[in-house]
């Protein structure tokens, strides 16, 4: 296993240094260096109803030195390559804070920054990771641990057996990077995976132990799931054949949520192929529940102009065009309110596991 | 009703009423409203002080033909044995001399304790002063205040005597009380000298005395001051403009600007003894021929005797007037104070990049000439600007800005070379400000606001008569014929401005775009050298990609627009471009500047420096070019 990632990193090491060999070649014949980066917008993405991903395009962007309004750019990503290609040379795994730190200096004889702030090394790198088509862990950057997992579920993390059943309520840590090679699954005898949105849901949901009674895994991601649980929600449902089922909010970026979980974003189009999970199933919060439930109108809370938005956005996504989505989206607008999962506490602090959970799996009361 | 106690006011008789009216004088109106003449608080009034005696002496030494030399000084008077500090002192004295003809003697008590009395009031020329109120009420509240006399010397010429005079005001008729008259030894072969004690408040800043001063030294840069300030600090303006204004011609009304009553007034008072003869007499651009015609029209005999027209055929005839055709009134009645000057004098008393200044032709309202000139002075200078750019040297971290400069432009605004210094917002002037749309000109400005960046934009009307909106003299009032002049004024300042600004802009901006290439390049360069490994040639690089950054932006252009080779000056008229490597621009007449009080023997000056101790002079020096560059004159 050592051997192929080193393989892999030379790979990835190559295509670095190669941004140079553009300058350079450049440079000699007189030319503005130029590099080609994919778009990452919704104008170069498609929605293929086939495989039931979001995939990108061949749209390209011209970055050149020599234009005003590019050459910062393109200095920094030249300098982002650079730390890059530190990491590969070091072998170690850094963070994209620590890249952007790395990378920060004061340009000599001037009062200028080569990065004042975060928000402009952060896209660099997603920009070198698509134009490289390198993932974000071959490049050795890893983002934030922001999830955990509890369950009947057995791993292995460098050299560490973790009894996903055994580590009470606050559960395992899902690290970033959660390929084989790091992070192996030994044993999983769920016969479903919960992915839930808010970690507030996911503690209720461990502390009931709903997990030991209805046998399956418990997935959070505290909001947008970072890539380590999505790559490990979509392991199991491929390595183990588990149904995954998203429980969000009942609004526009619950909604996102989901369709990220199952098609793959936008933004990050490139790494569907490898995360999207086309079957994962809406359970929750539906539009069509406060009234089924019982939920009193007091609870909602009246949609903003930004969610009205947003929501008018999802109905035009190719993803959200299947008929049951289109009501369900319609149906919130109508209402002109939107519902937290916590709310549900309004009628028993247990109310999620004792009975809105069950009684939507019993009666298999989902989207797809 | 039981609760009431006193008895209701027994009703008045007309007799009764008729029995208690009498005569208010100007002098007891204005006691109680002394905020009408610019009393309203000590600060103000000790301001009012000066400005009204300063003003006397400037039109005194003018009228005169005599390059004025004036003294101002402000002392703190002595509460008891104490003397308290300047900012908590209320009580000053105020010296003002000039080394103007002087005053005969019998006027002299007149001139300063009676209200409504003076020179200007009945004609039409240009002067600072008007009504005949200033100096008269300065004394009336010093004496208000302080119950001080108002105390004078005056002298008309070195082989007669020189007269003191101490008076007061009786207020209830007007008139002059004299307390002390005597024949004195004065040093000073010519000139008065005005001395008042006020109560009053020192503070400096916004609308302070010495703020009034340095802006009466800007638009009249022939004037020499000594100030002495209450803490005993003497400042010295000297002449940046050895010319004297032209003497302003006196002019008859034109018949635009009468009203019915005073034509009949006129009417009235005339010496001619036919309407034709008046008309043609009394008023300007009326010819005997255009006063006979006026009269055909009106159905009148011109004739008739001016004395004999009342009612209906009068006004027949003031209507006739306001319909005729007649010439704009003759302009020689104003003096401009000339864009030289104002340059001159805006380049002595601000330090700037950037200096313009427009006269505009003469213009009329109801029938008065008036003259509009504006200026500007832009930027700070560049060895300021360098200054400031030190503390910002360290890295900045995150979150942190270069900070930027948001103070708005200064308006200073003179009427008849007269600094207006309160109620900005009411005046004509500043309302043009408002509406000139500097952003087409590249100055940043935000609705309903005075345009941002470091700009004074100075503004001057001239007239015969500047129409006020009080009688403390302090807004000009909004005809739209003024507010008309002062806007197309400001645009051409404006335009100037913008052509400067943009010219450097440009150059800037093609300097940043090189600029930005050579430290990336420097950047990128040795990323790449990393990158590989660090066995890259990184000179080698560094140049090619130098090349092509040139080849890109046009390099010797830019050093050519920024001036770095030597270019000529900017084309600009009467303008004065302050740069770095010296100065552009028609600044002959502000380098005179630099020379120091020239030697006119017996004037205030020399008097001056011989009371005060020799060491103490802190002459502002003009900040000069550096050594070695002659100033380019631009060619005409």
């Amino acid at each position: 296993m050592a051997k192929t990632k080193h393989k892999q990193n030379g790979a990835v090491a190559k295509k670095l240094v190669g941004l140079a060999d553009v300058v350079i070649t450049a440079a000699e014949r007189s030319k503005d260096p130029t590099l080609a980066i994919p778009i990452r917008a919704l104008s170069n993405v498609s929605f293929n109803p086939r495989n039931g991903l979001i995939e990108m395009g061949k749209k390209k962007q011209a970055r050149s030195f020599f234009n005003v309004a590019m050459a910062k750019k393109f200095m920094q990503t030249i300098l982002v390559a650079d730390a890059l290609s530190e990491l590969q040379r070091a072998d170690l795994t850094t963070s994209l804070r620590e890249i952007y730190y790395r990378t920060k200096h004061t340009i000599k004889d001037s009062h200028e920054n080569t990065f004042d702030t975060q928000d402009e090394s952060d896209p660099v790198i997603e920009d070198l990771e698509v134009s490289l088509a390198a993932l974000r862990e071959e490049l050795h950057v890893r983002a934030e641990n922001g999830g955990s997992v509890v369950g009947p579920l057995v791993l292995e993390d460098d050299g560490d057996r973790v009894d996903c059943a055994k580590l009470g309520k606050g559960g395992y840590s899902v690290p970033s990077i959660v390929e084989s090679e790091y992070v192996g699954i030994r044993r999983c005898t769920a016969d479903f995976v919960l992915l839930v949105e808010k970690g507030t849901q996911w503690n209720r949901l461990s502390e009931d132990k709903f997990w030991k009674r209805y046998n399956c895994v418990l997935l959070t991601g505290n909001g947008q799931p970072p890539r380590g649980v999505r790559r490990l929600a979509r392991r199991l449902h491929e390595e183990y054949k588990l149904p995954v089922y998203v429980l969000v909010d009942n609004d526009p970026w619950g909604y996102y949520i989901y369709s990220v979980v199952k098609q793959g974003s936008i933004n990050l189009a490139f790494e569907s192929q490898r995360m999207a999970i086309p079957k994962a199933k809406f359970i929750g919060l539906s539009s069509a529940d406060p009234e089924r439930y019982g939920l009193p109108r007091n609870v909602g809370i009246k949609l903003n102009e930004k969610d009205i938005a947003r929501a008018k956005e999802l109905l035009n996504y190719q993803w959200f065009q299947k008929p049951a989505w289109q009501t369900e989206i319609k149906r919130m607008l109508a209402s002109g309110l939107k519902y937290e999962l916590d709310a549900l506490a309004n009628k028993d602090f247990q109310y999620l596991t004792k009975k809105y959970l069950p009684r939507k799996l019993k009666e298999k009361d989902w989207i797809d | 009703m039981a609760t009431r106690t006193g008895k209701p006011a027994a009703p008045v008789t007309a007799v009764e009423m008729g029995a208690r009216q009498r005569e208010i004088s100007v002098s007891e109106f204005f006691t109680k409203n002394r905020h009408l003449l610019g009393f309203d608080n000590p600060r103000k009034a000790l301001l009012t002080c000066v400005k009204e005696a300063v003003d006397n002496a400037l039109d005194a030494c003018e009228e005169g033909g005599i390059l004025p030399d004036l003294l101002v000084k402000l002392e703190v008077v002595p509460d008891g044995a104490t003397v308290p500090v300047v900012s908590q002192a209320t009580r000053f004295r105020i010296t003002i001399g000039d080394n103007g003809p002087g005053i005969v003697k019998q006027q002299i008590p007149r001139i300063f304790a009676k209200l409504l009395y003076g020179s200007k009031f009945h004609r039409l020329r240009m002067s600072r002063g008007q009504q005949g109120i200033g100096i008269s009420a300065a004394g009336m509240y010093g004496q208000l205040t302080t119950g001080k006399p108002v105390k004078i010397t005056s002298r008309t010429n070195p082989r007669s005597a020189a007269h003191y005079f101490e008076v007061q005001i009786d207020t209830k008729k007007n008139e002059p009380r004299i307390l002390e008259n005597k024949q004195v030894d004065w040093d000073q072969p010519q000139g008065t000298q005005v001395a008042l004690e006020v109560e009053g408040r020192y503070q400096k800043g916004r609308a302070s005395v010495d703020e009034y001063l340095e802006q009466t030294i800007i638009a009249n840069p022939h004037v020499q001051l000594f100030y002495v300030t209450p803490e005993g600090e003497t400042k010295t303006y000297p002449r940046t403009y050895k010319e004297l204004p032209p003497q302003p011609r006196e002019i008859k009304p034109h018949p635009y600007g009468i009203e019915f009553g005073m034509f009949l007034k006129m009417l009235h008072d005339t010496k001619s003894h036919t309407l034709s003869g008046f008309l043609a007499g009394d008023f300007c651009r009326v010819s005997p021929a255009l006063a006979a015609e006026m009269c055909r029209t009106a159905r009148l005999q011109p004739h008739t005797r001016p004395r004999d027209l009342h009612g209906h055929p009068a006004e027949m005839l003031y209507k006739t007037i306001q319909t005729t055709k007649i010439m704009a009134p003759p302009t020689n009645c104003l003096a401009p104070i000339g864009e030289q000057a104002i340059l001159s004098g805006l380049y002595k008393q601000i330090k700037g990049e950037f200096y313009t200044a427009v006269s505009r032709p003469p213009a009329v309202y109801r029938g008065n000439p008036f003259i509009i000139e504006a200026g500007l002075a832009y930027g700070k200078r560049p060895d300021e600007t360098a200054a400031a750019q030190k503390p910002a040297d360290r890295p900045l971290a995150e979150g942190e800005e270069h900070e930027k400069d948001d103070e708005l432009a200064r308006v200073i605004r003179y009427a008849n070379r007269v600094p207006l210094l309160y109620q900005q917002s009411a005046c004509a002037t500043f309302k043009a400000v408002l509406d000139t749309t500097w952003k087409n000109y590249g100055v940043t400005q935000s609705r309903g606001a005075l345009p941002a960046g470091p700009m004074v934009i100075f503004v001057h009307m001239a007239s015969v008569w500047v129409p006020f909106t009080s009688e403390s003299k302090e807004a000009i009032a909004d005809y739209d014929e003024i507010r008309k002049d002062i806007t197309l004024a400001l645009r051409e300042c404006g335009r100037r401005l913008g052509l400067f600004l943009r010219r450097r802009e440009r150059a800037q901006g093609e300097f940043r775009r090189r600029n930005i290439f050579e430290l990336y390049i420097e950047e990128v360069a040795e990323a790449c050298n990393r990158l590989k490994g660090g066995k890259l040639r990184t000179e080698k690089l560094k140049a090619q990609l130098q090349k092509i950054a040139n080849s890109k932006t046009g390099g010797m252009k830019t050093d050519e627009a920024l001036g770095k080779t030597g270019g000529g000056p900017e084309g600009l008229p009467n303008s004065i471009i302050v740069t770095r490597e010296g100065i552009e621009g028609e600044v002959a007449v502000a380098e005179s500047a630099s020379v120091p009080v020239e030697a006119a023997s017996g004037s205030q000056a020399e008097l001056f420096a011989k009371k005060e101790a020799a060491g103490k002079s802190d002459k502002p020096k003009l900040k000069s070019k550096p050594a070695g560059t002659p100033p380019r004159r631009r060619k005409k």
